[in-house]
């Protein structure tokens, strides 16, 4: 238990440390020690959770259960590697006078911050305190998007602050229904807890469960970035920081979708028809869509992954809808993949662009003549996300495809059609940025591409093979979530 | 139902909720800034208010920490930060042109009438005073997003922003009896950072495009125009 705790208190160890002196020149590599230290504890949960299975902290605040253990290691790992990834990017982008002092301190403290809200979404126990860390990573992001103070980016941060605001502003009316629901079954106290409604599901008013669930979809789902609730991501990511936008599709996506799956599975063992299922397989579908052909109109880099991010998330939130033990198992790893590469390509799209001093696809050219590591970054990157195998995004795709031509054959060729128009989308832009000849002028920027290689070989290693904790934990929340193993 | 053989608390109660209702729709038609932060002001009174009798009647003392933190958040900090603002940016002259108020507040009416439609459901476990209240709470959350759809000024948004979180709290405090103390602590935290990061936002937004109309605010879009 001490583990929990420690991976809670570090980050919050962090944010006033760097409030203080987080300009300092070596505060990259001090914020790289803190995640690392993170990591480690992290480590030692997801150990303690193997050795011991579920733990439930004596005052249940905190739940370790097989379903969040590897989203709060694959947080911390994710917040690691793009903290290596920034050190020298923030650096640049100090060196070249986009950045000041006091914003250098607010980007390193509400990094940290961030990082304190997505561990406490993932480890609490309470759907109300899971409520106020979505909104929290939100307030510690917002200041994050406008970071720049450019005319686009504080739009983007308002946008993002109104947008995101009032979307979760939903969900909190879906967690209070909720919990009307909870005391009318008595033990007011222990009410919000989750492990407490779960046990208790079946008794649970279903009519009210399933108004429930529908704002807790629009709100939570506000944060997932499902279509129409999705106009906020590209610009936050576009606008923001590279680092953020690495971790906002990294991470924020997935936690926002954790707490869906989570309230889904209160609902379900309430209402014992598929109501939920279908509402996320609409709007998962709509988004996976949605998000594949707008692929095809951007100009901004940052923007395109941002849209493929929607489109992956809405694949998860169509494989969770649906239900079964093969589709939950699909989407669980597709959480992993995904996180994985996409945050690795971020990490490239930064570099890009700080080569080519622009966002701007028409104005990226050359990458590999310029900088090879950085070219060939982005080009197996997008590989891997297109759903090229041997990577694990193809594995998992493959799975939710499966599952779909099982349970609903009819919506197979949708999804088939959206992952062409999503493979044609990336690579019209990626392919001329990466190959041609480079522009006069352009030269190779300081890059530490080793996130890159550690995540591209982890999701390529999960296409080949998944190792057996990995694959025990995965049956495990699947058995957890869908009620039954798929292997 | 029959409101007279009801206990006081209810009675007290519903009538709280139809004011609540009330202030929202004022809000909705109000075309002076300084005047939507007062009436803004008079809801978060109303929600105290509340919150105190809830905690009067029903023995739960916690509740009035929150009844405190309302008073101090809703009624007192984010009111005088609005009307700072209004008076820096010299907007208290201004009147605002609703581009059609009949139309505006017919939609606030609808909006309330499907909130009934959408909470009927939960009638038949509990007495018609919670569907009643649970209604208002979520008129009123639908109110304020109409208000951040029908005024342009940045304040207003932010009054409207407020005023959704009003109608949450109002929901928890009379359905509920009020959340966990710690998820109710939380919320407030956040309610405080996010008025506190508005009040940056205005500078920012004042300084890059030298006025708080937000439809200027559109240089981000997916083509060229």
């Amino acid at each position: 238990m001490i583990a929990v705790y420690l991976v809670l208190l570090i980050p919050l160890i962090g944010i006033v440390f760097f409030a203080l002196g987080g300009h300092k020149a070596d505060t990259g590599k001090i914020n790289v020690r803190f995640n690392a230290i993170c990591l480690l504890a992290t480590i030692w949960l997801a150990i303690n959770v193997l050795n011991q299975g579920t733990i439930l902290s004596s005052d249940k605040a905190f739940l370790i259960d097989p379903f969040n253990v590897y989203l709060i290691v694959l947080t911390a790992f994710v917040g690691l590697t793009t903290s290596i990834f920034s050190a020298p990017y923030m650096a640049h982008e100090k060196e070249i006078g986009k950045l000041t002092d006091k914003r250098l301190r607010l980007y390193y403290s509400m990094y940290q911050g961030f990082m304190l809200a997505m561990y406490l979404v993932l480890t609490t126990n309470n759907m109300g305190v899971m409520w106020v860390a979505m909104e929290a990573a939100t307030l510690a992001t917002v200041m994050l998007v406008s970071l720049y103070r450019t005319p686009e980016s504080i739009e983007a941060a308002w946008k993002y602050f109104i947008l995101c605001g009032v979307g979760i502003a939903q969900a909190l009316f879906g967690t209070i229904l909720l919990y009307y629901a909870a005391v009318q079954i008595g033990d007011v106290e222990n009410s919000l807890l989750w492990s407490v409604l779960y046990e208790n599901a079946s008794k649970l008013n279903p009519d009210i469960l399933e108004i429930a669930f529908v704002f807790m979809l629009i709100g939570y789902g506000t944060k997932i970035g499902l279509v129409p609730l999705h106009n906020w991501l590209p610009d936050a990511h576009s606008e923001g920081p590279t680092p953020m936008s690495a971790v906002l599709s990294g991470l924020l996506l997935n936690d926002a979708l954790y707490a869906v799956v989570r309230n889904k599975m209160l609902v379900d063992g309430s209402t014992h028809n598929n109501v939920a299922g279908y509402l996320m397989m609409g709007f998962g579908l709509l988004s996976f869509l949605v998000g594949a052909l707008f692929l095809h109109r951007q100009k901004d880099i940052k923007r395109l992954f941002s849209y493929s991010s929607i489109e992956h998330m809405g694949m998860m939130t169509f494989a969770f809808g649906i239900g079964g033990p093969l589709a939950t198992f699909a989407a669980l790893l597709h959480m992993t993949v995904h996180s994985l590469t996409k945050s690795a390509i971020f990490v490239t799209v930064g570099h890009a662009s700080q080569l080519a001093g622009t966002q701007s696809m028409d104005k990226i050219r050359g990458l590999i003549k310029t900088q090879p590591k950085v070219g060939w970054g982005l080009l197996i990157g997008t590989l891997a996300i297109a759903g090229f195998p041997p990577f694990g995004v193809f594995t998992s795709e493959f799975l939710v495809l499966l599952a779909t031509m099982h349970s609903y054959p009819w919506l197979a060729p949708l999804l088939l059609l959206g992952i062409g128009i999503a493979f044609a989308g990336l690579f019209r832009h990626v392919q001329p940025m990466v190959y041609g000849e480079k522009p006069e002028g352009q030269l190779p920027v300081k890059a530490n591409l080793w996130p890159v290689i550690i995540h591209l070989g982890l999701v390529l290693w999960l296409g080949l093979a998944i190792p057996g904790f990995l694959a025990n934990w995965f049956s495990q929340a699947t058995l957890l979530i869908s009620g039954s193993t798929p292997l | 139902m029959n409101i007279v053989q009801t206990d006081f608390y209810t009675q007290a109660i519903l009538s709280m909720a139809a004011l609540v209702g009330l202030t929202s729709f004022l809000m909705l038609g109000q075309s002076r800034l300084l005047r939507l932060i007062f009436v803004f002001a008079l809801q978060g009174l109303l929600l105290t208010s509340t919150t105190a009798l809830a905690a009067y009647s029903l023995d739960n003392p916690h509740l009035y920490i929150s009844a405190v933190l309302t008073l101090v958040l809703k009624v007192i900090f984010i009111p005088w930060m609005l009307r700072r603002e209004v008076l820096r940016m010299n907007m208290h002259r201004d009147i605002q042109t609703l581009s059609n108020k009949t139309m505006v507040m017919m939609g606030g009416a609808s909006l309330m009438v499907f909130s009934y439609y959408v909470l009927h459901p939960i009638v038949q476990t509990t007495s018609p005073v919670m569907l009643n209240a649970l209604a208002v709470s979520l008129s009123v959350v639908l109110l304020g997003m109409l208000l951040m759809i029908t005024h342009r000024q940045a304040i207003a948004h932010v009054v409207g922003f407020m005023s959704i979180e009003n109608g949450l709290f109002f929901a928890a405090i009379v359905a509920t009896k009020g959340m966990p103390m710690v998820v109710e602590l939380g919320v407030a935290f956040d309610v405080l950072v996010a008025a506190v990061l508005f009040g940056i936002f205005f500078f920012h937004i004042r300084t890059s495009i030298d006025s708080m109309d937000v439809d200027l605010l559109n240089k981000l879009h997916e083509v060229d125009k």
